[in-house]
């Protein structure tokens, strides 16, 4: 944008600095609301979070000022938690990845004209609620649903709800459409070409796909997989609804400690704890797109 | 290996539309109970608009979207417009801690929103009742508290985030050129920026807007810890009626959300179409334009050369 006042900032230099330090007022107002919501609502917070972590439970619940690594200490009694949280992220993200690979693999090279429209229909229920898209299971995985169903035609007894196959069901069925996406786009952009030029050098299928298609669709499928492991990381919802209370995650012992036992020095601990794995997690997909990079810029040379 | 591919893709489709037609299917029950169909009744959507807890609930989370959407959008906006102009450092903490609200699970939001609350009314509440006591002021004192407005506060947090990212991305592949011919063609700053660089901007912000009101309207994590005593949104009210005995009125509650959304998904796609009808307008006149020119440098070439 031409800065304003620029005709006079020509003429003279005394109007050059005027409306260079017009542009710098005009360019801070529109930074400082932006800058105050961070600064209140996500740096002091966080600041505020890091303090209580080492502090102590006052005897009615809340804080009490102290300074004591017990908090993280005694995170290993929550080593469940983290545990089911760590695996069934990572199971979870495995799973997006063999399902919703074929899926956009279809969508990218077979789908013709319909394109468009069936990608639309993958994105759809990712704007519908996540609350009641997680409900819809609740019914059909409890009693009255597929157990039912099962034990009509001879199966027995079978429980599936509260198991870490539901919680597992209820991630797939929700984080699906952030992993397809992706995946597509870095499909659609493939050079269609290599692929030929490969089946025309004898690769198989196999090989063409192992040595051509997944390597360069490797972006899009770590950008997926990081879309849908670090919400996973946060899910308190679908353990709460599909696991009920069986399977539980961080963000179940975190509601449990902050709205139930009210011990928020421990509970400020754990949410740090979970801060920090899941930096880790966003650090190692940097350093392995930086990497694969880098690789690829050598195998150009 | 083609009939593979499609009827793998058939499947995920019925993987992902079945579980929401079943919760649709049983909003229409005239039983007593979810998940089975025992003839066909609107009784439950009688109940559900009949329920003040469920308006009162879902004009709670309406409020709450739609000022996270206008402020996030907003602030968010201005602020992306700015960044591209700020000192390298600051530009570099601002996009850090965009990044850092984007990443940080939301449940980590609420929480630390929860204890900056918590700390802050009880810092400020006292100074309050001070003033108001040594000013004279009669009966109770203010006092500042959990309510809709610091869900609000809390939600544009990450809201704002997904705005800048969106609008910054949509600034960076943007044609610079017609700013610059803008200019040229003696068009003020303020001119240039709402006949050529917001229009170009809009997809992203119409984009960042709608994103930031579906968050804001579908979260209950964050709602949970910050929202104010009897203030439950929508998620919160169906998440405790579900944790209370699943009813045919959750289904209807939710058939008519899903109603709700795909409504404004439509609408805005509808948005989209006319813009991009437009914008192939305008390329189509600009094209005839330079065609004209070209002729007319043709014809002056031509007066030249004879």
């Amino acid at each position: 944008m031409t800065p304003p006042g620029l005709a006079a900032a020509r003429t003279s230099p005394a109007g050059q600095t005027a409306s260079r330090w017009r542009m710098r007022l005009a360019t801070a107002l529109m930074l400082a609301p932006m800058s105050a919501w961070y600064f209140f609502l996500l740096v002091v917070p966080l600041g505020i979070l890091l303090v209580f972590s080492v502090g102590e439970r006052a005897p009615e619940g809340g804080y009490q000022a102290g300074f004591t690594l017990d908090n993280y200490v005694n995170l290993s009694t929550r080593a469940t938690a983290f545990g089911n949280t760590l695996w069934m992220a990572a199971a979870g993200t495995i799973l997006c990845i063999l399902v919703g690979y074929p899926l956009a693999y279809y969508l990218a090279t077979r789908a013709g004209d319909k394109k468009t429209v069936l990608l639309i229909l993958v994105i759809v229920p990712f704007w519908t609620s996540f609350l009641i898209r997680t409900y819809a299971w609740l019914t059909i995985l409890g009693n009255t649903g597929i157990p039912a169903f099962l034990e009509a035609v001879g199966f027995g007894k079978t429980v599936l709800l509260n198991t870490p196959f539901a919680v597992l069901l209820g991630i797939v069925y929700n984080y699906l459409p952030l992993m397809v996406f992706p995946l597509f786009v870095s499909l659609e952009r493939l050079d269609k070409r290599l692929l030929e030029a490969s089946k025309d050098l004898g690769a198989g299928r196999w090989a063409t796909f192992r040595q051509v298609t997944l390597p360069l669709t490797l972006p899009g499928l770590l950008s997926g997989a990081i879309l849908v492991f670090i919400p996973i990381m946060g899910e308190y919802l679908i353990p709460a609804l599909l696991g009920g209370g069986k399977v539980f995650f961080v963000g179940n012992a975190l509601f449990d400690m902050y709205l139930q036992s009210r011990n928020w020095p421990f509970g400020s601990a754990a949410a740090i704890g979970l801060i920090l794995v899941v930096l880790v997690a966003v650090g190692f997909y940097l350093w392995f797109g930086s990497r694969g990079r880098v690789e690829r810029q050598v195998s150009l040379l | 290996m083609d009939a593979l591919f499609r009827s793998h893709a058939a499947l995920v489709y019925v993987f992902l539309y079945v579980p929401i037609a079943l919760v649709v299917l049983f909003s229409f029950t005239a039983g007593e109970r979810s998940g089975e169909l025992r003839g066909l009744s609107l009784r439950w959507y009688g109940t559900t608009l009949g329920d003040q807890f469920v308006i009162r609930a879902l004009g709670n989370s309406l409020v709450v979207a739609f000022s996270t959407s206008i402020i996030a959008t907003t602030f968010g906006t201005i602020a992306a417009l700015a960044l591209s102009r700020a000192p390298r450092a600051i530009r570099t903490v601002l996009d850090g801690l965009t990044y850092i609200a984007i990443i940080i699970p939301g449940i980590v939001i609420g929480i630390a929103t929860l204890l900056f609350f918590v700390n802050i009314f009880g810092w400020i509440n006292p100074w309050i009742a001070y003033l108001w006591s040594s000013l004279g002021l009669g009966g109770r004192p203010l006092t500042l508290g959990q309510g809709l407005h610091t869900v609000v506060a809390a939600h544009v947090v990450f809201t704002m985030a997904i705005v800048i990212v969106l609008v910054r991305t949509r600034l960076a592949g943007m044609d610079r050129s017609l700013v610059e011919a803008s200019g040229d063609l003696y068009a003020t700053p303020w001119r240039t920026f709402r006949q050529v660089t917001l229009p170009q901007l809009a997809p992203a912000i119409l984009a960042g807007a709608l994103l930031a009101f579906t968050f804001s309207f579908d979260d209950f994590v964050i709602a949970s810890f910050v929202s104010g005593p009897g203030q439950p949104t929508l998620p919160m009210y169906v998440f405790a009626s579900i944790r209370r005995g699943i009813t045919p009125e959750i289904n209807a509650i939710a058939t008519l959300i899903l109603l709700v959304t795909l409504t404004i998904l439509f609408i805005v796609q509808l948005i989209y179409r006319r813009q991009a009808r437009q914008a192939e307008t305008l390329r189509a006149a600009a094209e005839r334009v330079e065609a004209n020119l070209e002729d007319l440098a043709a014809a002056g070439g031509a007066a030249v050369a004879a």
